[in-house]
């Protein structure tokens, strides 16, 4: 594909000065040197997810047991949103690389149609995260805290502003995930209910339902900054388109360009491949 | 108008294009790829959903993730961003100090934080 790259060319003539010993031009060299910068950062970030859970003490959440939702339907889908949200990445990875490869051929219609077809899928994948993040944030069922420091999960929510007895087949689970795990139900649920300090539902930065406050913490930040570079993404995604429409890269006779920010584009493609594993998987 | 992303003297850009032919070459390892993305994508899902933590065979099928992780990276940098197709010398400007500092930063996280988490187990009270 890059056909300067592959030419054998004589040493003395590659770094003899006046041409880029690399055989890139100075943009490409440079959106590379960057991307190694930002993959710095995004690594930066996992580590410090897993020290944070290496070093701490207690339970932490498992992705697929947080992570089991789908819009709209009810029921136990674990990781299946996660991995829909993969895929739509994966293809507009895929559209991405065919719009490079139709401008190597000088082909605009072929550009105008695979760019066009990244940036919905920019948009599709933003959308997907958004209702992702509102699902974490007001979470499920969660659980209730009382006097004794026992935490007790809930089976049905309880809603804003009723009570347990409001809520049809109230039940409470006591011990969650040891080994003398009971449901507790009837008059005494009621009462462990309307007794309680606090009801932690969905997650915020100081509390959450699903473990320990830096695993919320980790999932905002990681995900939030994965979603802007995908937001940035689509916004130099959609410059491009435009001058793509304009006619200006058929007039400067390349589209390297389109490569350029194709080569962002993969990168955030990239990176959501490791968030998947070591946020969602391990 | 001077303009940085035009290229005046070198014409790699100009140079790396190529004709019908060529481009069905590339579009079929294009589909390749996206058939082995989109199957290791399934395989690690099926794994994830269906082995719990915990169990025997969970380091297995964590270090299989990981694994699986990489052959993906793998892919995507050396075909879809076409490092793989760049010089040798960019290729290892741009994957060798990476790959130094990270595995050392890996190297001193795990360390420090299973130290810590030793430490913890033992003076909780």
């Amino acid at each position: 594909m890059a056909g300067e790259a592959t030419k054998a060319i004589d040493k003395t003539l590659l770094w003899g000065g006046g041409r880029s010993p690399f055989s890139v031009s100075y943009g490409k060299m440079m959106m590379w040197f960057f991307l190694v910068s930002d993959a710095l950062t995004f690594s930066g970030l996992l580590v410090a997810y897993g020290y944070a859970r290496q070093a701490y003490t207690g339970a932490w959440p498992i992705g697929e047991e947080v992570f089991h939702a789908l819009p709209g339907l009810h029921g136990n889908f674990p990781l299946i949103y996660v991995a829909l949200m993969t895929f739509i990445l994966i293809i507009s990875s895929v559209t991405m690389v065919l719009a490079v490869e139709a401008g190597h051929r000088m082909d605009r219609k072929g550009v105008t149609k695979w760019l066009g077809l990244t940036i919905v899928g920019g948009f599709f994948f933003l959308g997907s995260q958004a209702w992702e993040w509102s699902h974490f944030i007001h979470g499920s069922a969660g659980y209730i805290t009382t006097s004794d420091n026992e935490q007790y999960f809930l089976v049905e929510e309880v809603p804003h502003g009723m009570t347990a007895t409001d809520v049809e087949g109230f039940a409470l689970i006591s011990n969650m995930g040891e080994e003398n795990e009971s449901t507790i139900t009837g008059d005494k649920a009621t009462s462990l209910f309307n007794d309680r300090i606090n009801y932690v539902q969905g997650a915020n930065m100081t509390i959450n339902e699903y473990g320990p406050p830096q695993y919320a913490n980790f999932f905002f930040f990681i995900t939030g900054f994965h979603g802007f570079h995908v937001f940035t993404g689509v916004l130099l995604n959609i410059i491009i388109f435009l001058g793509v429409l304009k006619g200006t890269y058929e007039r400067r006779g390349h589209y390297e360009m389109v490569e350029k920010t194709g080569l962002y584009w993969h990168f955030v493609d990239l990176v959501w491949v490791f968030v998947f594993t070591f946020f969602y998987l391990i | 108008m001077e303009r940085d992303d035009l290229i005046v003297n070198d014409s790699y850009s100009v140079d790396a294009r190529h004709d019908e032919a060529h481009g069905k070459q590339i579009r079929k390892k294009i589909y390749f790829v996206t058939i082995l993305l989109s199957v290791i994508t399934t395989v690690e899902v099926a794994l994830g959903i269906f082995i719990k933590q915990g169990t025997d065979f969970w380091p297995v099928v964590k270090w299989s993730f990981i694994a699986m992780t990489l052959v993906k990276a793998g892919y995507i940098v050396l075909v879809f961003m076409h490092l793989g197709d760049e010089r040798k010398s960019l290729r290892y400007v741009i994957l060798l100090p990476y790959a130094i500092f990270i595995l050392y930063l890996l190297f001193i996280g795990v360390t420090e934080s299973s130290h810590l988490n030793d430490i913890w187990l033992e003076f909780q009270p």
